[in-house]
């Protein structure tokens, strides 16, 4: 036969986590250590508690609980930290990388291949990371008739639209970039933007494959965003609200699926439509058009538009959550935090210390962010399960289920959820 | 601007709405050759295929060459088929030298060739479903069809230029116990095989794709002078297996598989089902097959052919297949011409794209079971 993937050994996966693990090691004292030495030496210390952080009381500082925890609280309480690590972008870019190996691995399962399987030792999981160094180090082409102030803003801007629309996704209970009152508007304004990139994109390369891929993904976009607004109409009646937040909280006792499962089905069918995953994938298909609206851009350029679709597709994911799935809302399974180590300390061999500091997280965030991270990783899992099992349809196919089928089961979903709410089985004075 | 045209050419004139596309030759789905389609919207105004960007001379090559030296590089036009390429050339050639081939050397030939037209299919197959946008129908199909060239490595020696059929039999005898994994082999391909239907010929909408789409009648099957699978899609039982049998087909039972249809789903099946009926014809060659004997008729070193000339065609992965040799009486053929079905079939091609949708040219160019090497040749 062809290339067999080596027999999986354990002494061999502990080896290469050890392996792993020491180069991470020697690798943060190398460079990682000097590195922040440096950084620490030429900014500017804030004064805390009365006196100046110098190098070396941060240093200290670091190995100290009493004296980084309150630093880290800090932190937290900051924008910043929301905007760039726990509820959008870090967080949400470290579950697109997840997704991106998932579906390489879970494609390569379907299809009887290994998939990724050398990069990093163990089943290829630092793949992403060569990918991403291989497209940096790709000359950028620019077509010369292309527009290229719009064809140079085009990857960026979709990356930031992206972006926005992950900060609108709340994660746990009060943990969410932006809560506003007309949260899921925003989310409609946002989901409209993309259609926008895109055909300026197309249009800007000047080539006749990203063109049609333009047009192509205009049509789909737009046509699809109808049933995906109808399709909400239903959470939005049942609830009596916009804000994303609230439309969680509703949903202590039942999620809406259980309510609204035509709603649910529509909105998922619409998502895949609007993420141009097969079997949607018409504004890149590869066989027509090349690679459809993305054919002209090169290394880093295209680099940002799939990071850009990747966050896209962990956003629709989460919004399914939110809105359909109960969003944080699942049986305690986190235990409670253990109090004694702040009566009475923990022992840690000679020393008993008590850190005052802790919790970092209360029980209820670090609840609710499990049972959102389980089923953001369930609903994506079966957004990215039809790659392996359907072509692709057609344009004309597309547009007739787009406005006929969709736009119809929508209309029968507000039929529901109109008779529950006036039949009284929801809403003020019903389950909830 | 007219003044400055040679004499006897003109500008032709554009219809702006019409936009030109030069599908190929660097196209993911075009293979080596060139399609320019023009388009109006999303519909096919009109298709012209450019082939013969992998010409190679086969023909005059094989003027220079002696009988056995034309053998490697005869098969080359296809090279997942090559025992089905070489099969009328050495039919022809064993005519004009006069040879009667052994019992058991054509029941190894029905064999390869058999298990060649399955490796063939495999591959087209691969393609088809990745021009569909099927990454899975790609996969299996080019995984599965290791099986087959792991048996006819095990038989020939090499992977995929075998250059097993020589003037007077096959190359070598089969090795021992071949009968026994040959058998297993093709039992497990089969069932491999129609576990397709459940992923990709009874997929929804791979249904509603390639229904009623480049529908070509059974009147302009025949018209076009299209051949094997595009023909017996639309209607017309013409198998030359059934038709004109060579070597031992007409001992064997087997049957052919018609569709009445003529739309790419019908030609995209034909070949599938052909695949399952090429392990029935294998298993029964394997129980008739004579169990020892020579498999090689011994040759003269250079071979003379004798004055004339010899027209032989056989059935191959694309339809018919014909080889035709004029001998001026030397060691190297007069002339050899070469009609082969992807041609004939890629006439049919604008025709068939006329009218309809961007969105269907590759299922409809790949559905007429075209390899652009051997158009070209």
């Amino acid at each position: 036969m062809s290339v067999i993937a080596p027999q999986f050994k354990l002494s061999e996966f502990i080896k290469s986590l050890l392996d792993n693990a020491f180069w991470i090691l020697f690798l943060m004292v190398l460079v990682g250590l000097p590195a922040l030495m440096i950084v620490l030496f030429v900014i500017e210390l804030p004064v805390i508690d009365g006196e100046l952080l110098t190098p070396f009381l941060a240093f200290t500082a670091i190995v100290d609980p009493t004296r980084i925890l309150p630093v880290i609280h800090a932190l937290m309480a900051t924008d910043i930290f929301r905007v760039a690590v726990f509820p959008g972008f870090g967080f949400a870019a470290l579950l697109a990388a997840g997704t991106i190996f998932a579906e390489r691995k879970l494609l390569a399962k379907m299809q009887l291949r290994v998939g990724p399987f050398y990069c990093g030792k163990i089943e290829g999981i630092l793949q992403l990371m060569g990918d991403g160094l291989k497209l940096i180090s790709k000359e950028i082409i620019i077509p010369a008739k292309a527009d290229k102030p719009l064809f140079w803003a085009a990857p960026v801007l979709f990356v930031a639209t992206a972006a926005a629309f992950v900060s609108l996704i709340p994660v746990a209970p009060g943990w969410v970039v932006a809560d506003i009152d007309m949260g899921l508007i925003t989310v409609f304004a946002v989901i409209g933007f993309f259609p926008i990139i895109t055909i300026l994109s197309a249009w800007s390369a000047n080539s006749k494959y990203p063109f049609i891929g333009g047009i192509r993904a205009l049509f789909q976009m737009v046509s699809f965003e109808i049933p995906l607004i109808l399709s909400l109409l239903g959470v939005v009646m049942l609830t009596g609200t916009l804000n994303l937040s609230e439309i969680v909280e509703s949903q202590s006792t039942f999620p809406w699926i259980v309510f609204l499962p035509i709603g649910a089905i529509v909105f998922f069918i619409t998502m895949l439509a609007e993420l141009e995953r097969i079997p949607f994938d018409l504004p890149e298909a590869e066989s027509e058009i090349v690679a459809g609206w993305l054919t002209e851009f090169s290394g880093m350029m295209y680099g940002l538009v799939q990071l850009g679709t990747y966050l896209k597709l962990y956003a629709f994911a989460a919004l399914f959550v939110v809105l359909f799935l109960g969003g944080w809302h699942g049986p305690m399974v986190v235990p409670p935090f253990p109090t004694e180590i702040l009566t009475e300390g923990i022992v840690m061999g000679p020393v008993t210390a008590q850190i005052p500091g802790l919790p970092l997280f209360t029980q209820d965030m670090l609840n609710g962010t499990f049972w959102f991270v389980l089923k953001t990783v369930a609903v994506i899992f079966f957004i990215l399960l039809p790659r392996g099992v359907f072509p692709r349809i057609r344009v004309d196919m597309l547009l007739s289920l787009g406005w006929t089928k969709l736009i119809g089961l929508c209309f029968v979903n507000i039929f529901i959820a109109l008779g529950l709410l006036y039949a009284g089985v929801l809403g003020p004075g019903g389950l909830q | 601007m007219t003044a400055e045209l040679p004499p006897g050419l003109a500008l032709q004139k554009v219809d702006e709405r019409i936009m030109t596309l030069n599908v190929g030759p660097q196209h993911p789905g075009s293979g080596h050759m060139r399609l320019i389609v023009q388009i109006d919207g999303d519909y096919i105004v009109a298709c012209d295929p450019d082939p013969g960007y992998v010409h190679r001379g086969e023909e005059k090559m094989a003027e220079y060459r002696n009988y056995i030296l034309n053998i490697p590089h005869l098969e080359r036009p296809v090279i997942h088929d090559s025992c089905n390429v070489l099969y009328p050339y050495v039919l022809g050639v064993e005519e004009l030298l006069g040879i009667e081939v052994t019992e058991r050397a054509k029941y190894v030939r029905v064999i390869a060739s058999e298990l060649n037209r399955c490796i063939y299919t495999m591959y087209w197959l691969a393609i088809y479903g990745i021009f569909l946008g099927h990454s899975t129908m790609f996969m299996w199909p080019a995984g599965d069809r290791e099986l087959l060239i792991d048996l006819m490595e095990k038989m020939t020696g090499a992977r995929v230029t075998h250059a097993h059929f020589v003037p007077g039999g096959v190359r070598n005898d089969l090795p021992a116990n071949f009968e026994d994994v040959c058998l297993r082999q093709v039992n497990y391909f089969e069932k491999r095989i129609r576990e397709y239907a459940d992923i990709f010929y009874d997929n929804p909408i791979l249904i509603s794709r390639t229904r009623d789409t480049g529908v070509l009648s059974r009147q302009d099957a025949i018209r076009l002078g299209t051949t094997g699978s595009v023909l017996r899609a639309s209607g017309v039982d013409y198998d030359l297996r059934k038709k004109e049998p060579y070597d031992v087909y007409d001992e064997l039972d087997f049957h052919t598989n018609v569709l009445k249809e003529g739309d790419s789903y019908a030609r995209s099946k034909i070949p599938w089902l052909d695949m399952l009926e090429s392990c029935n014809i294998i298993r029964q060659a394997l129980q008739k097959m004579p169990k020892s004997g020579s498999v090689r008729v011994k040759l003269k070193p250079n071979p003379k052919g004798k004055i004339g000339s010899v027209y032989k065609r056989v059935e191959s992965g694309r339809g018919s297949l014909g080889c035709y040799i004029v001998s001026d009486g030397k060691p190297e053929p007069y002339r050899l011409k070469m009609s082969v079905g992807s041609f004939r079939n890629l006439i049919a091609l604008p025709y068939l794209l006329k009218g309809e949708k961007l969105g269907n040219m590759p299922s409809v160019y790949w559905s007429l079971n075209y390899w652009p090497v051997e158009a070209d040749r």
